[in-house]
């Protein structure tokens, strides 16, 4: 499987609204137990809609790896 | 590629929250209806662990959605800083349950004898005056909780109107009583499990470390 280069990264500030679930092409973030997005590494292709969505600024787009 | 979603009945219920709106300029005990927007997220966080009532059923986010996305009203920018950070989430979520309370509490003088004030107030000092609306055929307290739960429910939805135009379509649901309430619930319900779950790696870490606090 090829991984994109980037993917994108959430941030602790995370309110769990849901925005970017509703945008992501590839349904690559999931609400954790309504606490926080978790974004699927595998699924995500870097593309930045969800962070040009999210209303508390929290997601980053990074390289592969620099998230972990 | 769009990806062709198909629309569920839960994609409408914006049409919900207007109905609800216009509802209570008719008759002002249509405002009693807005108990339900209260009580089923919390039932929901409570009961079943999830903030599915903001991310599938919210007719107020739908709506500031649909304004600021597809109407475009909304500049589209981020909400500065201190809008997101927590102690004005939790700060706005203490002032907003202060006001709810002190409302409950003129429906309680109302219930033991005060009069009725036919008033909604609109960002918590502007006192509107209702004359037109008929309360006569409930009791006094029932109309008393009708104009103070409009008056809330008005509010928020002018504030939230407002900070989709100024930032984000959706920058309400940052400090959204409803939204910070359901959150807190289950972060205190799950923090743990959230924990544990986000050591397994294939989720984006930095989410799993904020995810359990
Ligand atoms: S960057 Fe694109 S693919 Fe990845 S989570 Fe965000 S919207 Fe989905
Ligand atoms: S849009 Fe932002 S704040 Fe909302 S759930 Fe996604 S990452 Fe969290
Ligand atoms: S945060 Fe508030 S307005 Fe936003 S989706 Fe949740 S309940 Fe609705």
């Amino acid at each position: 499987m090829i991984l994109s280069r980037k993917m994108a990264s959430i941030g602790k500030e995370c309110v769990a609204c849901g925005c970017c679930t509703r945008v992501c092409p590839k349904e690559a973030i999931q609400i954790a137990w309504g606490i926080s997005a978790r974004v699927d590494q595998e699924k995500c292709v870097g593309c930045g809609k969800c962070a040009k969505v999210c209303p508390a600024a929290v997601i980053d787009i990074v390289e592969r790896g620099a998230a972990q | 590629m769009k990806k062709a979603t198909k629309k569920k009945w839960s994609d409408y219920l914006w049409i919900a929250e207007l109905c609800y709106l216009f509802l209570g300029l008719f008759n002002i005990l249509f405002a009693w209806l807005g108990m339900l927007f209260f009580c089923i997220p919390l039932f929901v966080a409570i009961f079943g662990g999830s903030k599915a009532y903001c991310n599938r059923y919210c007719g107020r986010g739908q709506l500031l959605g649909l304004l600021g996305e597809k109407l475009k009203l909304s500049r589209n920018v981020p909400p500065p800083k201190f809008l997101r950070s927590p102690w004005f989430r939790y700060g706005f979520l203490t002032f907003f349950m202060i006001m709810f309370g002190l409302m409950l509490f003129s429906t309680y003088r109302v219930f033991t004898g005060a009069p009725l004030s036919q008033t909604v107030t609109l960002l918590w000092v502007f006192k509107l005056p209702w004359q037109w609306a008929d309360v006569s055929f409930v009791a006094p307290w029932i109309g008393q909780f009708a104009f103070g739960f409009f008056g809330v429910m008005l509010t928020s939805t002018i504030v939230g109107l407002v900070t989709m135009v100024l930032f984000r379509p959706l920058s309400w649901c940052v400090y959204c009583p409803m939204g910070t309430m359901t959150q807190g619930i289950c972060k205190l319900r799950n923090g743990k499990k959230s924990k544990e779950y986000g050591r397994t790696g294939k989720e984006d870490s930095r989410t799993a470390e904020g995810a359990g606090q």
